[in-house]
């Protein structure tokens, strides 16, 4: 059976199957086990009905992210509903031995947990790696076999470090090329979705091969699979290499000297094997793409940023026509309309999309000895209080301040709005997250997703703007 | 877990495609560290005005919709997120199925954790129904997991998928973590072998 040329994903899941009877799912065993405070508390008292406890709080890590506040972590959360989901997690993790990277308790390591896992090299070649959070498939970048869960699935991890699941089928998301100056990797998961649609991946695990994914840097690479869930894929993946290698070598979690060794050699057969197939395959040229802009109310309403509104009446499915009439009217836009120059609100620059230590050099690339359009509001959020110091040792803090954006504590921020962080109704926003659905951004708001640059762009002249047009050189 | 074997019931038609689980229930109900409260939180967006109150034109709010128990929606339904709060919230509202042409996996696999059925029909088969509801917004279907068939308001029935492992779990109200801790040798023979 190894005999068989197999990919990437099928190495995975095989080495990671622990039982499966015939005709029924799989048991299969997971080997980081990341948790936040919003989908995991009734996990942890599903446990204590059955009198567990957490089976290897060695492999489970904790953060703080999705509804934490974002301003000084001095102040105390005025949200006692977002109070009590913190000190829940506080509790659960001290009751059960687990790693806290929180807000009081390991507070210099909280940050995203998609961010998070990576840096702190917890995320690894070959690893199954689950979190109650559907951008789980993020960690795919590194070779790694990521995919959300719900908190039903939760409690079957932190019980067994288990889950029962059924084979997905794979697709070879073939994307070659070399992007062009001012296009970046958020522009080619944005130009994938709005050509295939929202649900090209159910069902399937994405793995991105090709040329212009084997020249992109690792946080670009994290980009792109964070998104895959917008195609519809639970997982995205990418074989790892010397690129992967590079940037985990040294990480705090990352295996050191001999063990680093053997994890190297083994992580080098992780590639898929020349004459493997796979289920289905998809392909896009990076090499003709322009930067980005969604225009409607799901990540599949996406255009080049030069581009026009579509128009309804041209579409034969009476399904997609009645969705972007209705997406239409949300967003307050008409079809045949450019975005170029429409006026915006608020810019987020922030989330597991695009909150890395690169994301935010791009932004301040663009806002460095320039100001924000006044009235418009700039939200920095970095990913990770680790990226925030960074960013502070670089000087990336001075440009946003100096610009007029405001710097805040790590967190997912108004990605979400769960946290006070979020958009009035009827506010437009060019936001580098992963969501454009209605309300995502706050009750009534209506957001445009694109790239940090892009994002950085509109901050300086309040419109929607191509930043290739800002970009020196 | 619930158990499901056969419902009979009308139908609450919501002709929207890839519905995703902000709009089934948004974020900000997320803070919660128990399931309270969250049928008042289904599709709140939709469901209510800016002060609050209840939108006449929004199909939960017609009185006549109270006590049915299979929803029926567009395309790729449940996409997005992996909140379990969406499936919650769902049941919480007293349903017990719901039939579309496809589920995003995260959302499906949720529902069946909850004894909510995920019903997939065909794109013409989902056309009639929504067509019947407005010609009779009294129909009813009648859905038998053993048989895996959904019997259609003119009587005919269709089947839908099913995995085996899934249907006998929601059949007898199987508890699938009892089912993995009863294979706790295996897991910790498998960690042994491969240095776990």
């Amino acid at each position: 059976m190894t005999d068989r040329p197999r990919t990437l994903f099928e190495k995975i899941w095989d080495a990671h199957v622990v039982a499966q009877e015939p005709g029924g799912p799989a048991v299969l065993y997971i080997d980081l086990h990341l948790i936040h405070e919003v989908t995991s508390p009734q996990a942890f008292e599903g446990l204590r009905r059955r009198g567990l406890k957490v089976r290897r709080p060695d492999r489970t890590f904790a953060t703080m992210d999705h509804g934490i506040p974002t301003y000084d972590r001095s102040l105390p959360i005025l949200d006692e509903l977002a109070a009590k989901q913190i000190e829940t997690l506080e509790r659960n993790c001290a009751e059960n031995g687990i790693t806290l990277f929180g807000i009081r308790q390991g507070a210099d390591k909280q940050g995203i947990v998609h961010v998070i896992g990576p840096e702190l090299g917890l995320t690894q070649p070959g690893m199954t790696i689950v979190c109650g959070d559907s951008h789980t498939a993020t960690h795919g970048a590194f070779g790694a076999l990521g995919f959300g869960i719900g908190t039903s699935e939760v409690e079957m991890v932190l019980a067994t470090q288990c889950l029962l699941q059924r084979k997905p089928k794979t697709m070879n998301v073939r994307i070659d090329g070399t992007l062009k100056p001012g296009v970046t990797a958020k522009d080619i998961i944005l130009a994938l979705i709005a050509k295939y649609g929202v649900g090209v991946g159910t069902g399937y695990v994405f793995e991105y091969t090709g040329s212009a994914i084997r020249q992109l840097s690792m946080e670009g690479r994290m980009t792109i699979c964070n998104m895959s869930i917008e195609g519809g894929s639970r997982a995205g993946m990418i074989a790892p290499d010397d690129t992967t290698f590079e940037w985990l070598a040294g990480r705090e979690y990352a295996p050191k000297g001999e063990a680093w060794d053997r994890a190297l050699a083994y992580w080098r057969t992780l590639p898929t094997d020349e004459g493997a197939t796979y289920d289905a395959e998809i392909t896009l040229d990076a090499s003709t793409l322009e930067p980005m802009i969604t225009y409607g109310t799901n990540p599949g309403m996406g255009m080049p940023i030069t581009g026009r509104i579509p128009d309804p009446d041209t579409l034969s499915d009476p399904a997609q026509k009645t969705a972007l009439q209705k997406a239409l009217a949300y967003m307050d836009l008409k079809p045949n309309q450019p975005l170029l120059g429409h006026p915006i609100d608020v810019v987020f620059i922030g989330s597991c999309t695009n909150s890395r230590i690169s994301d935010l050099r791009e932004a301040a690339k663009i806002l460095k000895g320039r100001k924000v359009k006044p009235g418009v509001r700039v939200l920095v959020v970095p990913g990770s209080t680790q990226v925030k110091r960074q960013a502070e040792r670089e000087g990336l803090d001075k440009i946003f301040i100096e610009a007029g954006a405001e710097w805040r504590e790590a967190g997912c921020s108004m990605c979400i709005a769960m946290n006070g962080d979020q958009l009035e109704p009827g506010q437009y926003a060019i936001s580098t997250s992963n969501r454009n659905f209605e309300g995502r951004q706050g009750k009534g708001g209506r957001t445009l997703l694109a790239s940090p640059l892009t994002a950085a762009a509109s901050a300086v002249t309040g419109v929607v703007t191509d930043p290739r047009t800002l970009l020196a050189g | 877990m619930n158990r499901f074997t056969t419902l009979t019931s009308k139908l609450v038609p919501l002709p929207v495609d890839n519905i995703d689980t902000d709009q089934i229930v948004p974020a900000r109900f997320l803070k919660i560290t128990d399931k309270a409260g969250l049928a008042d939180a289904l599709f709140a967006d939709w469901r209510y005005d800016a002060a609050g109150n209840p939108k006449p034109d929004f199909v939960l709010n017609r009185p006549e919709m109270k006590g049915r128990q299979v929803l029926l929606v567009g395309d790729n339904f449940g996409c997005g997120s992996s909140r379990e709060h969406a499936p919650w919230a769902l049941v919480s509202w007293g349903f017990r199925a719901v039939i579309s042409t496809s589920f995003a996996d995260i959302f499906r696999n949720n529902a069946l954790k909850n004894g909510l059925l995920p019903v997939v029909v065909d794109k013409q088969t989902l056309q009639q129904l929504f067509a019947r509801c407005e010609q009779d917004p009294e129909a009813t279907v009648t859905i038998d997991l053993a048989a895996q068939t959904l019997t259609l308001p003119d009587g005919r029935a269709v089947t839908f998928p099913i995995d085996g492992f899934s249907k006998t779990c929601l059949l007898n109200g199987v508890d699938e973590i009892g089912y993995v801790l009863s294979l706790l040798d295996r897991i910790e023979a498998y960690e042994a072998a491969h240095q776990k």
